[in-house]
């Protein structure tokens, strides 16, 4: 090691220097997230900490040494080694049926990451640089990563407005509700739109519905705001939703979109 | 067959790409555009993954799962930029 990497090891290190890797975990907390998703807590001793946005590699070795890995966005971020997932079920699939409905405190399952510069945000670091605002669009579950840019930029009291449209079925499936609701109410800028799309609370300012081209337009920031705009969710739902805005006369180019799929 | 992006190669490719393979630019040798690795369609099975070009279809990486080992190939990247 040169005498310049021992001089800045002491501080928390920038995403370049965060390089991936195997990590052993241990679930910490568990809690139900919705009526088919779980929150899990995961005590990752050695993690180097991640960026809002990022994802990691789950492997799940059962007793006959076989092995299924799974990716899974990261509700948290910061140099912390609590590392927070929110998994729904997808019913026939291999892992996470076992991370909603078996896994426990105290078990434990082994972890690669941090993964993924591309699907991140960072707050602003310097007060001179202008704050760009964001947009975020999720449907369903891919509001995982995105709470952690919310996290984060209220944390960080970032001055960047944020919108985000947020795409469920029921108020039930509303997941990270009350850090959606502290960061509205943080001094950081943010803007939260649910469209629900088969039973809205009452007072819900959006017609029940599923998401359309026109609620997409009325809720999110226009073409000319320059946001960075970031769209999480199933792959149909992301398609949609890239097709929409550039329709509605998005750059799609610039749009930074993370699809999930089915085999959960 | 499921479809997603390059963001779903960022474990897989860690080891050949680099520790940030989502943000590496890859060039099509189909079309010549330089995306990176995070915009480009993937395509996933129980065999193990094809990434293709977002603009013109090529494949650009394969990632074929044999055991614990993976057989990475770079068919349609004439460059990485990283």
């Amino acid at each position: 090691m040169s005498g310049l990497e021992a001089r800045v090891g002491t501080v928390a290190p920038p995403a370049s220097r965060r390089r991936p890797a195997w990590h052993d975990a241990t679930v910490a907390a568990v809690r139900a997230e919705t009526p088919t998703a779980r929150r899990i807590i995961l005590d990752v001793p050695t993690w180097p900490g991640n960026d809002a946005g990022q994802h990691l590699d789950l492997r799940l070795t059962a007793e006959d040494g076989y092995q299924a890995t799974r990716s899974y966005s990261i509700a948290s971020s910061g140099s912390g080694t609590r590392v927070t997932l929110a998994v729904d079920r997808v019913d026939d699939g291999e892992v996470s049926p076992f991370l909603v409905d078996a896994v426990e405190v105290g078990d434990a399952l082994e972890v690669h990451g941090p993964l993924g510069g591309w699907f991140v945000w960072h707050p602003e670091t310097s007060s001179s640089s202008a704050s760009r605002p964001v947009q975020l669009i999720a449907g369903g579950s891919g509001i995982v990563p995105l709470v952690a840019m919310v996290s984060a930029h209220a944390e960080a009291a970032d001055p960047a407005p944020f919108r985000l449209l947020y795409a469920v079925r029921t108020p039930e499936d509303v997941f990270f509700r009350s850090e959606l609701a502290d960061a509205a109410n943080a001094p950081a800028p943010l803007e939260v739109t649910i469209v629900y799309s088969r039973r809205a609370p009452d007072g819900s300012p959006v017609p029940v519905g599923r998401l359309t081209r026109d609620t997409l337009g009325a809720a999110v920031l226009p073409p000319d705001a320059g946001a960075l705009v970031y769209v999480c969710g199933s792959t149909p739902f992301v398609e949609q939703v890239l097709r929409w805005l550039g329709e509605l006369g998005h750059d799609t180019v610039e749009v930074r979109a993370e699809r999930f799929g089915g085999n959960g | 067959m499921t479809i997603l992006d390059g963001n779903a190669l960022a474990g897989d490719l860690t080891e050949a790409l680099g520790p940030d393979p989502t943000t590496a630019r890859l060039r099509c040798a189909g079309c010549g555009s330089s995306d990176a690795l995070g915009v480009a369609r993937v395509h996933r099975s129980a065999m193990g993954s094809v990434a293709r070009c977002s603009g013109c279809g090529t494949v650009l990486v394969t990632v074929v799962l044999v055991g614990s080992r993976r057989l990475v190939g770079l068919p349609g990247v004439r460059a990485v930029t990283l």
